[in-house]
């Protein structure tokens, strides 16, 4: 029931956009976001868009797993 | 998908895990991960074997479901059965037990149930059956709380009159700060639950960091957030620090979602609210606010939802607090299981019995 899940907005209208959910095309209301663009990544949740994803700061973590594994891999030489 | 299997590789995952263990002390860190959906990945993940000896991994009270009160159901059954109203619901809300039956049991007599995705379904619904009554069963916590405000609202704009909520909207910190103050239950760390996050922000657990000296993390819901996230506040641990951090920033922020929060403001009112297993929590339930009366099915309707603190040998209370796993009831894959629950937490598939027994605790 709490479950959110990215999304990518495929088409944007009036307070609604077009995302693709589990391998189906869905309407969502982004009445909880401003401006949302097509091709952004959303978070859905229960049939509303509750934030953006941020490309940015999801690059940042992933450089962070990356510096992580790679300090555990020098570790272990 | 991008995004999504980066947050899922295995050397990181490993290395990870060995950060976490020479980062544990010698008695395993008792964490506790509030969210549902957490407890979901984490079991599916098989992440506490993997952290076993180091970490123990409480499940606390963040799925909906599990502590919504038997009573909600009645009232539910009787907005059917007694005022004729068309029930419309999240799925796993019908084989809830409510004292003596279920929305699934009495949907085989005849209640007329619709199982929606969003509470905007509902109102669609009520739209185009204009001469009943489509009450939503609106359960959650502050995630699924703009998305019911948000039904309210649209329903008052599209003048949609026969559209009420039976609402049992709850808020976690309230909830966490209750099992923190709880010596019985000796959390050293809430792994916070990412979207209730996104909407709150994570500035929402400094009360709780601060009052009672617990390290908060804020975790996304893939393998390597939960990692990152129990590796953080094992770091905050061992500096002896108690603070809250956040893993999940690629959507959670420290303010969190300003227009949802103004939703929920408008259409909700904080009030005490019964948890089932637990009790009654000061400040913990959103009750719909007197100018949105009209969609509130319990005002409506006259049809209370009435809490009264259930006796049963069922140990889901206890499972919520964290001070007991599911697998120390004495029902839990006996009395109680998945095809036939007898207690909540075995009904939802966020349940933490539900996830210990489908993924191999037995």
């Amino acid at each position: 029931m709490c479950l959110g899940v990215p999304a990518k907005i495929l088409e944007t209208g009036d307070g609604a956009a077009v995302v693709e959910l589990g391998g189906v095309r869905r309407e969502i209301s982004v009445m909880l976001v401003d401006d949302v663009s097509v091709g952004e990544w959303v978070i859905v949740h229960a049939g509303f868009a509750i934030e953006k994803l941020s490309e940015e700061e999801a690059e940042q973590t992933l450089a962070l797993f990356r510096e992580i594994a790679g300090a555990d891999e020098s570790r272990n030489r | 998908m991008k995004y999504i299997d980066d947050f899922r590789d295995p050397a990181t995952a490993k290395a990870l895990i060995e950060r976490i263990r020479r980062d544990a002390g010698d008695a395993p860190v008792r964490l506790m991960e509030v969210c549902g959906t957490h407890t979901v990945a984490i079991a599916r993940g098989g992440i506490r074997p993997l952290l076993s000896g180091a970490v123990t991994m409480l499940s606390g009270p963040g799925c909906p479901v599990c502590v919504t009160p038997d009573g909600y159901i009645d009232a539910a059954i009787a907005l059917g059965r007694d005022r004729g109203a068309l029930l419309a619901s999240f799925g796993d809300m019908l084989r809830v037990p409510g004292k003596s039956s279920s929305l699934e049991k009495e949907k085989g007599t005849g209640l007329e149930v619709r199982v929606v995705y969003s509470p905007l379904d509902a109102v669609t619904l009520a739209a185009a059956t204009p001469d009943r009554e489509v009450v939503f069963l609106g359960v959650g916590f502050e995630t699924t709380a703009p998305a019911i405000g948000g039904a309210i609202k649209t329903a008052a704009v599209r003048g949609v009159r026969n559209f009420s909520v039976l609402s049992s909207v709850r808020t976690i910190p309230e909830a966490m700060g209750v099992l923190a103050s709880d010596p019985d239950v000796r959390i050293e760390g809430f792994l916070c639950p990412a979207h209730v996050s996104v909407v709150i922000g994570t500035d929402a657990y400094r009360p709780v960091a601060e009052t009672y000296g617990i390290p908060c993390v804020v975790a996304g819901f893939e393998p390597l957030d939960i990692l990152l996230g129990i590796s953080m506040l094992l770091r905050q641990k061992k500096e002896g620090v108690a603070r809250v951090e956040n893993e999940y920033s690629r959507v959670a922020t420290s303010s969190g979602n300003r227009k949802a929060q103004e939703l929920i403001r408008d259409v909700f009112v904080p009030c005490d609210t019964g948890w089932r297993g637990i009790g009654v929590i000061p400040g913990s339930g959103l009750r719909i606010a007197d100018r949105y009366a009209p969609f509130d099915a319990e005002k409506k309707l006259g049809i209370p939802v009435v809490f009264a603190q259930e006796k049963t040998a069922c140990r889901c209370g206890d499972v919520l607090k964290g001070k007991i796993l599911p697998v120390d009831c004495p029902l839990f894959g006996k009395a109680c299981v998945p095809e036939e629950p007898y207690g909540p937490c075995m009904v939802s598939s966020e349940g933490s019995c539900a996830a210990y027994y489908k993924y191999g605790a037995l």
